[in-house]
Parts: C-alpha cells; sequence; structure tokens
C-alpha cells in the first residue's frame, strides 16, 4: 500500500511528493467507494425483518468500527517502526493517524447508541464491543492528550509511540476482560453483535462503506503527513525551493 | 429501487431520527475533519510564504 | 553486585517514603474518605452497599494508587538521581524494579490492609473480606508495575496528573474488572479460583515487562 520500498520513501523529503501525488486518487476512491455504499445500502438493500429501516446504521456503524480498530493498529505498527529505526515520519504518520482514528471510535459509539436506542430501547448498553469502543477512544484520548502535552517533538513521538505500543498490546486484555465481564453480568443476551442475518447485499455495502473509510483515511492522514512535514522541516532548503512556499 | 417516494426514503420507516442522525453526523465529521486539514495546511503554507518574503527582502529593507 | 544495587534502591525509595510519611498517607486517606463517600452517595441500605462493595472499593484502590504514581519518579527526576540510574553499570531495568517494589510495598499495601476493615462498612461477609484482600494483594503490584509506565511517560510533563490519570485508568480496566470479579464470584458461590489465577495471569507478565518499559519511558524523558 503505502511501505512501497519503505526505505527510499522514509526521508521527509521524498514522501512529501509521494504523498502529495498519491491522496488524490485516494480521495477520489473514497468518493466513488462511498457513493456505491451508500446507494447499495440505502436505495437497493432490503428492508430488516426484524429491525425495519432503522437497521441500515449498521452501514456507518460497522465501518466506522472496523476503522477505529484497523487505525489503531496502524499507529502500534508506525510507533513500532519509529522506535526501531529511530525515523521521524514514523511519528508524523502515527500523529497523523490519531484524530482520524478517535473521529472513527466516536462515530461507532455515536451511531452505536442511536441503533441501540430504537432496538433495545436504551441510549447505552454496556455491550462488551461497545464497551471495548469506549475504551479504546479513551487510548487514542490519551495518546493525543499525551502528545500535546510534550513540547519537544522528539520526546513527545517517542513517548506517543511507547503509549501506543502498550495501548495495543493490552488491547486484547482490555476486550477480553470486557467480554467476560459483560457475559457475566448482562440478564437476557443483548448483543449490538447479533447483526441481523446478512443479506449478501448488505454484506457488500457495509464492505463498501469499509473500504470507502479506509481509503478516505489514507488519503486524508497523507495530507496531514505533508502538514506535519512542512512544519518540522521547515528550515530545511529543500522547503524554501518548494513552488507552493513561493511569495 | 426499495423507496416508493422520497418522502418515504427521508422517513425511513419511522427511524429517520436514528438513521439520518447517524449518516448526518458521520457526514459532517468527515467534512469538519477534511475542513479542518485542509485549513492547517494553508496556515502552514501562509507561515512559510511570510518567511520567505522576508528571508527575500534586500538587507537595507531589514536594516 | 546487582543484587545489592536492587537493595540499596529499595532501601533508599523506603527511607525516602517513610520521611515524607504524609505524602503516602495522603493517598491512604483518600482511599479511606472515598470508600466512605459512596454510601453517603448510594444510601445506608445494606443490600445494596453490599452488591456494590467490590466495585467501589476497587475504584477507590485504583484512584488511591493513580495519585500516588506521581510520586513515583518525580523527585529522582529532579535531583539527578535518575540520569544517575541510567548510566550505572547496573541494567536501568533492575533498580526500576526496585522502585516499582518500594511503590506498592509503601502505597500499595496498605491498601490491601486497609480493604477489609473499610469492606466492613459496606456489610461484606467474613469470606466476601478474604477475597476482596487477596484480589488486591495480586491486583495491587499490577497497578504500580502498569501506572509506572505512565510515570515514566509523563514526567516533567504540564497536566502531568490528569494526563497520567487519562493514560493509565484505561489499561487498568482489567485488574478492575477481574478484581471485584473475585468478590462478586465468591459472594455468589463460584468461587474465585479462575479470577486468582487470571489476576496472576497478569501480573507475571507485568512484573517481567513493566521494568524494562519504564526504562524505555525513562530514557525518553530523559534526553
Amino acid at each position: 500500500m503505502k511501505n512501497i520500498n519503505w526505505f527510499h520513501y522514509a526521508a521527509p523529503q521524498t514522501f512529501y511528493g509521494l504523498a502529495g501525488k498519491a491522496w488524490p486518487w485516494f480521495a477520489v476512491l473514497a468518493t466513488l467507494l462511498m457513493v456505491a455504499g451508500l446507494w447499495l445500502g440505502f436505495a437497493v438493500a432490503p428492508t430488516d425483518f426484524q429491525q425495519g429501516e432503522g437497521y441500515r446504521i449498521i452501514f456507518v456503524h460497522v465501518p466506522a468500527s472496523w476503522m477505529s480498530m484497523v487505525i489503531y493498529l496502524a499507529m502500534a505498527f508506525w510507533s513500532v517502526l519509529g522506535l526501531t529505526f529511530n525515523t521521524r515520519l514514523s511519528g508524523m504518520m502515527t500523529r497523523a493517524l490519531a484524530p482520524t482514528g478517535a473521529m472513527f471510535a466516536f462515530l461507532s459509539l455515536w451511531t452505536g447508541a442511536l441503533w441501540g436506542k430504537p432496538m433495545w430501547g436504551a441510549w447505552w448498553v454496556w455491550d462488551a464491543r461497545l464497551t471495548s469502543e469506549l475504551i479504546l477512544f479513551f487510548l487514542y484520548l490519551g495518546y493525543i492528550a499525551l502528545t500535546s502535552a510534550i513540547d519537544d517533538t522528539r520526546r513527545s513521538d517517542r513517548a506517543g509511540a511507547l503509549i501506543a505500543i502498550v495501548g495495543a498490546i493490552n488491547v486484547p486484555i482490555i476486550y477480553f476482560s470486557v467480554k467476560w465481564w459483560n457475559t457475566l453480568h448482562q440478564g437476557a443476551s443483548v448483543s449490538l453483535t447479533k447483526a441481523p442475518s446478512m443479506a449478501e447485499i448488505m454484506l457488500w455495502s457495509m464492505l463498501l462503506m469499509a473500504l470507502a473509510f479506509w481509503f478516505y483515511t489514507i488519503a486524508l492522514v497523507l495530507y496531514r503527513v505533508r502538514t506535519l512535514i512542512l512544519q518540522r522541516e521547515s528550515h530545511a532548503t529543500w522547503v524554501h525551493e518548494l513552488e507552493e512556499v513561493k511569495p | 429501487m426499495r423507496w416508493n417516494s422520497w418522502a418515504e426514503f427521508w422517513a425511513m420507516g419511522g427511524y429517520a431520527v436514528y438513521v439520518w442522525g447517524s449518516v448526518g453526523v458521520t457526514a459532517l465529521l468527515l467534512a469538519v475533519e477534511v475542513w479542518q486539514a485542509r485549513w492547517a495546511h494553508r496556515v502552514v503554507l501562509n507561515q512559510l510564504k511570510a518567511e520567505q518574503a522576508v528571508a527575500q527582502l534586500p538587507v537595507e529593507e531589514l536594516m | 553486585m546487582s543484587g545489592t544495587a536492587f537493595m540499596a534502591v529499595l532501601r533508599r525509595d523506603l527511607l525516602l517514603a517513610m520521611r515524607r510519611k504524609s505524602e503516602v498517607l495522603t493517598a491512604v486517606f483518600f482511599f479511606v474518605v472515598v470508600a466512605a463517600l459512596f454510601p453517603l452517595g448510594i444510601g445506608p441500605e445494606l443490600n445494596t452497599l453490599r452488591l456494590v462493595a467490590p466495585g467501589v472499593l476497587w475504584v477507590g484502590a485504583l484512584l488511591s494508587s493513580m495519585l500516588a504514581l506521581q510520586r513515583l519518579f518525580e523527585a529522582d527526576y529532579r535531583d539527578g538521581t535518575l540520569e544517575q540510574m541510567a548510566l550505572s553499570p547496573t541494567p536501568m531495568s533492575l533498580l526500576i524494579s526496585a522502585k516499582l517494589l518500594a511503590h506498592w510495598l509503601v502505597s500499595g499495601v496498605p491498601l490491601v490492609l486497609l480493604a477489609p476493615v473499610l469492606g466492613l462498612q459496606f456489610d461484606l461477609s467474613a469470606d466476601a473480606l478474604v477475597t476482596l484482600t487477596l484480589a488486591l494483594l495480586l491486583g495491587t503490584p499490577v497497578l504500580s508495575l502498569v501506572g509506572g509506565i505512565g510515570a515514566a511517560l509523563t514526567l516533567g510533563v504540564r497536566g502531568g496528573g490528569v494526563l497520567l490519570s487519562l493514560l493509565v485508568l484505561p489499561l487498568f480496566i482489567p485488574v478492575l474488572v477481574f478484581g471485584a470479579g473475585a468478590v462478586e464470584a465468591q459472594a455468589s458461590g463460584l468461587g474465585a479460583q479462575a479470577h486468582f489465577s487470571i489476576l496472576m495471569a497478569m501480573l507475571l507478565p507485568a512484573a517481567f515487562f513493566s521494568p524494562f518499559a519504564c526504562a524505555a519511558a525513562l530514557r525518553i524523558a530523559l534526553e
């Protein structure tokens, strides 16, 4: 994906160019996929027998959940890379990913609540997945808070990388704990994971939306990293010679 | 096509608030994110442009 | 040689804590106050209190641990001892583990000893109190170990205390779930064996890996 010939592109200057060329394509793909997914999910997919039209929320809820988890894994990946190879770009990638990940985690919770209210009568249920999602949201906030609080860029990146990795290791432990906690305490088996038996069309819509979100994320993160590169490398000659910086 | 009319589509079988509340907030947040990223980029570019302008002034003007 | 270094750090930290008793006692009294606040907020119905007791006492212990965490590296960071530890021939992780042990002895053990007393306020049975104490005995070291990583990362950072809480509380959740769950399982007759095993399963890797993670975090802070 973005790892072709990694070490060549590890230099901020090279990556700036590459990201600049790449992000528009991802943005276009994301838009097309989103249109396709939404059309399939909202115009074509049949009504659910049990949940009526309300089930259509899953076409944003599930992809958002997936993305919140994928992005955290990506953050952990770049963090390991950064601490191992001491590359500046890794810290920037992790930092660029965090806000989008937090946003998707929030969306997952928000849409989850809006789905739960009509279906199970409560705005919030301590379902294992929703609770784990909430904790994941806290982990994102922790990373953002920590990196924002440290002024020194290098220390900020490395501290952030460490907390991202520690968090990633804990996510399965937390998920297991919450799942156990949920099954023991919950009376009726209310579960937002029990999706309606999926018509194929529904599955396709979810997949399309998930891909759309994924490409959206890549496009946005590449764009953000360019901003970060400009900020951090502002004293480099190559920055001064960029077209867009000429007064 | 599922829907017989636009009215039906917007009503979403009575779940309008929940469905459009979800889709709407999603669209809103995505848009805000994109806008914020572009805005941040513009700020940095303007800053760099200003620095370049100062750097290119003949030395006498700076004195 | 490293054995004596370990003991030296341990003794030093314990001595320093004894000299600054007020800091230690404050965190412990915090636990007492929190445990008293909940019944005041919930009502004196003993049946309700018995139900919420494990959760309340555990959350109190968590919060108290967090208050104590801020002290862990602060003083050594400021007076340069931490740098000395980083530069010494003894592995930093070993010295850190001594500090973490001292921290637990001073901040965690009092909680373990106090909990059964406070549990009486919630009308917990003798068996439940034993389970609670044991669970805390297994869980509080994990709080010191995992919390230490957070303390190391936030050394000298603005808004340190609150930031530390935000970082570390989500990581405490598994301990909370199984620690409080142990008491509930015992109360419902299922027995807390599984919970103790899981708590142990969390404690051992934490005890092994945390000193290394703390050392890494401290090196990041010291650069």
